[in-house]
């Protein structure tokens, strides 16, 4: 037996024996998300027992370094822990923008210092993280942020704001992008910095969405001190860092949503439309868009096993996740508007305890914001005609 | 299995890519079609296609093959697809060398397997016979009669049909039409009396042949597989070609797409060159999406098929399905994005839009695959 053969065999059995049974459905709310923290609280004992179980294997970041907290695993064994993961429904027993954003640019840009304070705590789930990147007039033109830090001393001075902060009002720190000089061009004036969210100055204010729900912020700052060490990479190369960190996150976004696990759509479907006598779904509309849906959907699952492998081989190209990120944000999209016309009127309530409290259709308008964050699906569109199709004037 | 090609695979590509772009660029194709060639295809081009040792890909060693698998045939198909070339590779070296290794005994697998291995042999599938892929609408009579059979029936867009040296037809012994039950697989000699085969011209200037059978009498050897259990044999040769003709339409897609992104690099307008234009870029962008999607696709269904034909069905669904839907756009951008041009016979682009709409009805089209899968999934 190969040694993969020999560790997909004790990783099955190791998952078998330690996973509860209740983390092995898929999450349907926000308790259900384990997300760590100062503040954390486990929404029920298994998720307890599963994280604490998965954390002291190492396997809340499998393929990080063993220092740093992590699993150590390489891309084969993280592949086969993804799919024995999958095989049984199993959560992640811990989800967190410090894994999937800030620890791959700490890893890469980060000092040895940073990455011994900050890592094993994403990886604990001690410190939760928010992303300071947007601005009121700094959406998809990112680079013309306007946060000042201004030097003094051996520390930086930050002043202004930012939007669209996800959960900035339950975040333990942040990392920011700031203007460090407002003399150069709009790229090279940047910096890519961490500070505490409970440091003197810093205040959040939650903004009301669509759904109803307020997963987004306003934050702001106010001469917040923090300290120049604190700066990841070099002091205005920040914009190397943020790029790095918005393909992980883009990577990240086009993963967003079911796809693959629990029911296919159209037996989702069937449970509200029904079925004629041959079985099919009673609205032949409905289940051609349905099918169409579904070839797309495995089309990218299919795509996003291939862009792991690519990147394993060393053949990927790092724009392909803005390709991905557009592509798996659409889709999605696509998946929500199927799902509220299969629903039709029962899809519409918004309060009632038959509605879960409205989920569906407040899932719905979430899903409307996939295609805006973490660049819009025209910036996507954008980059991949610029740097892979090598367009002029892109 | 990592779903990028193996090192030894990546070099098959690039041996077929280069035979084939040198030998059959798409001019080789225009002149076949001008010349109203009456092969429809360059025997010679075939022979050094077989010398290569691509007409045995599929064919086991014993038997003078290489003994490769779908994604092989996949890769050359692909490159097919680039050129447009007509070749009997996949008719005969895929579909045909396919139901003869699965179906066959072993007298008919020593007797045929070799002779196409060599390039001597061309076969053909003769499944289709109303305006769309049905297989199991199949109607085509087999009725027992003496030591043997009697066909009666007839065929359509049976692919290579004109010059092949045996036909493999699907015919129904038991059973009716809409059932798997009940259909058989018949290895013909077209030479047969009662056979009567009709070259038909296609859009896309390829081979297909129209066959009529009146009372075809073939014997109780010729049977492929077993009689009236032809129904699985037929759909896991068929999902093969499905694969394989995904992996053309994957091709024929990335070069069509090619030569687009080139022009709007060349072609100016309003003082610009036109792949400025922000609304040519994000449809650029969106094809090439698709074309990614599509590849991953047709590869996860490829190493399927290797991996366990049985289990490949969905995965073949969602790639021909794919593949088709990403071909029809990537072919009529093609056209509209070079303006004038596109609509002209001298320039290429429109070669490809017509081996697009063939490939996308052959083994079935995407409305076809998505339905496949909606059945598969039970709703």
């Amino acid at each position: 037996m190969s040694d993969l053969e020999q560790f997909r065999k004790e990783t099955r059995a190791w998952l078998e024996a330690n996973c509860p049974p209740e983390m092995r459905k898929p999450a349907t709310s926000d308790g259900d998300v384990f997300w760590g923290g100062r503040n954390a609280k486990f929404s029920s004992e298994p998720q307890r027992v599963w994280f604490e179980r998965m954390r002291d294997k190492g396997w809340t970041v499998p393929d990080w370094p063993k220092e740093y907290g992590g699993g150590g695993l390489d891309g084969a064994e993280h592949k086969v822990l993804r799919e024995e993961m999958a095989r049984i429904g199993a959560r992640p027993p811990l989800s967190s923008f410090g894994i999937w954003m800030l620890g791959p640019a700490l890893l890469k840009f980060g000092n040895e210092a940073q990455k011994k304070e900050h890592l094993p705590k994403i990886a604990a789930g001690l410190i939760r993280w928010c992303q300071g990147y947007s601005e009121p007039n700094a959406g998809s033109d990112l680079a013309s942020l306007q946060t000042r830090a201004e030097s003094d001393g051996d520390d930086y001075v930050i002043n202004g704001q930012k939007i669209w902060t996800s959960y900035a009002n339950y975040a333990d720190w942040i990392f920011c992008l700031v203007r460090t000089d407002p003399a150069a061009k709009k790229h090279d004036g940047i910096s890519f910095i961490l500070f505490d969210m409970a440091s003197k100055g810093v205040s959040t204010k939650p903004i009301l969405l669509i759904s109803g729900y307020s997963p987004f912020c306003e934050t702001f700052f106010d001469n917040v001190r923090v300290p120049k060490s604190h700066v990841v990479g070099q002091v205005n190369r920040g914009w190397d860092v943020a790029k790095y960190l918005l393909q992980h996150e883009r990577a990240m976004i086009s993963g967003m949503g079911e796809r693959g696990v629990g029911r296919p759509l159209g037996q989702v479907a069937a449970d509200w439309v029904g079925t004629d006598e041959q079985g099919r779904l009673d609205d032949a509309m409905l289940r051609s868009q349905i099918t169409a849906f579904e070839v797309d959907e495995a089309a990218l699952a299919a795509a996003a096993e291939r862009a792991v492998d690519l990147a394993k081989a060393g053949q990927s190209h790092p724009a392909f996740s803005s390709a991905m990120k557009y592509y798996g944000t659409e889709l999605n999209k696509r998946r929500y508007e199927i799902l509220m016309s299969a629903g039709g009127i029962d899809a519409l309530e918004w309060e009632s305890e038959r509605s879960r409290g409205g989920a569906r259709p407040r899932a719905w308008l979430r899903t409307k914001a996939n295609s805006i964050e973490g660049g819009t699906s025209e910036v996507m569109l954008g980059i991949v005609a610029k740097r892979i199709l090598d367009l002029p004037g892109a | 299995m990592a779903l990028v090609l193996t090192e030894e695979q990546s070099m098959l590509r690039d041996s077929a890519r280069g035979l084939i772009s040198d030998k059959a660029p798409v001019s080789h194709l225009r002149h076949l079609r001008d010349s109203k060639d009456a092969t429809g295809f360059s025997r010679d081009l075939w022979k050094e296609f077989s010398e290569m040792g691509f007409s045995g890909l599929l064919v086991p060693e014993q038997f003078g093959g290489s003994g490769l698998g779908a994604v092989e045939a996949g890769i050359v198909l692909e490159e097919i697809g680039r050129t447009l070339m007509p070749s009997p590779f996949l008719a005969t070296s895929v579909v045909a060398a396919s139901a003869l290794l699965r179906g066959g005994s072993e007298a008919q697998k020593s007797e045929h397997l070799p002779k196409i291995a060599a390039g001597s042999l061309l076969a053909a599938l003769a499944v289709d016979e109303g305006a769309k892929h049905r297989p199991l609408n199949t109607k085509m009579q087999a009725v027992r009669s003496g030591n043997g059979f009697k066909l009666n029936g007839e065929k359509a867009f049976v692919v290579d049909g004109h010059t092949a040296d045996l036909l493999i037809v699907a015919a129904r012994t038991a059973g009716s039409a809409g059932e798997a039950r009940g259909l058989t697989l018949f290895l013909v000699n077209p030479k047969t009396k009662g056979l009567a085969t009709e070259r038909t011209i296609m859009v896309d200037a390829h081979n297909a042949a129209r066959i009529v059978f009146d009372n075809v009498e073939v014997d109780a050897d010729s049977v492929l597989g077993e009689v009236d259990q032809g129904g699985a044999l037929l759909e896991g040769v068929l999902n093969i070609g499905r694969g394989a003709v995904a992996s053309e339409m994957v091709g024929l897609s990335e070069e069509v797409f090619g030569r687009t992104v080139t022009y709007l690099k060349e072609r100016k307008q309003f003082g610009k060159l036109i792949g400025e234009f922000q609304a040519l870029q994000h449809r650029a962008a969106q094809l090439y999406v698709d074309i990614e999607i599509s590849r991953a696709a047709v590869l996860k269904a490829l190493q399927a098929l290797d991996a366990d034909i049985g289990k490949a069905a969905s995965a073949v669904a969602v790639a021909k399905a794919k593949a088709g839907t990403t071909a029809t756009r990537a072919v009529q951008e093609g056209v509209q994005m070079h303006g004038g041009m596109g609509m002209t016979d001298q320039f290429d682009i429109g070669f490809f839009m017509k081996r697009a709409r063939v490939c996308e009805e052959l083994f079935g089209d995407s409305n076809f695959h998505a339905d496949q899968l909606a059945r598969s999934r039970s709703y």
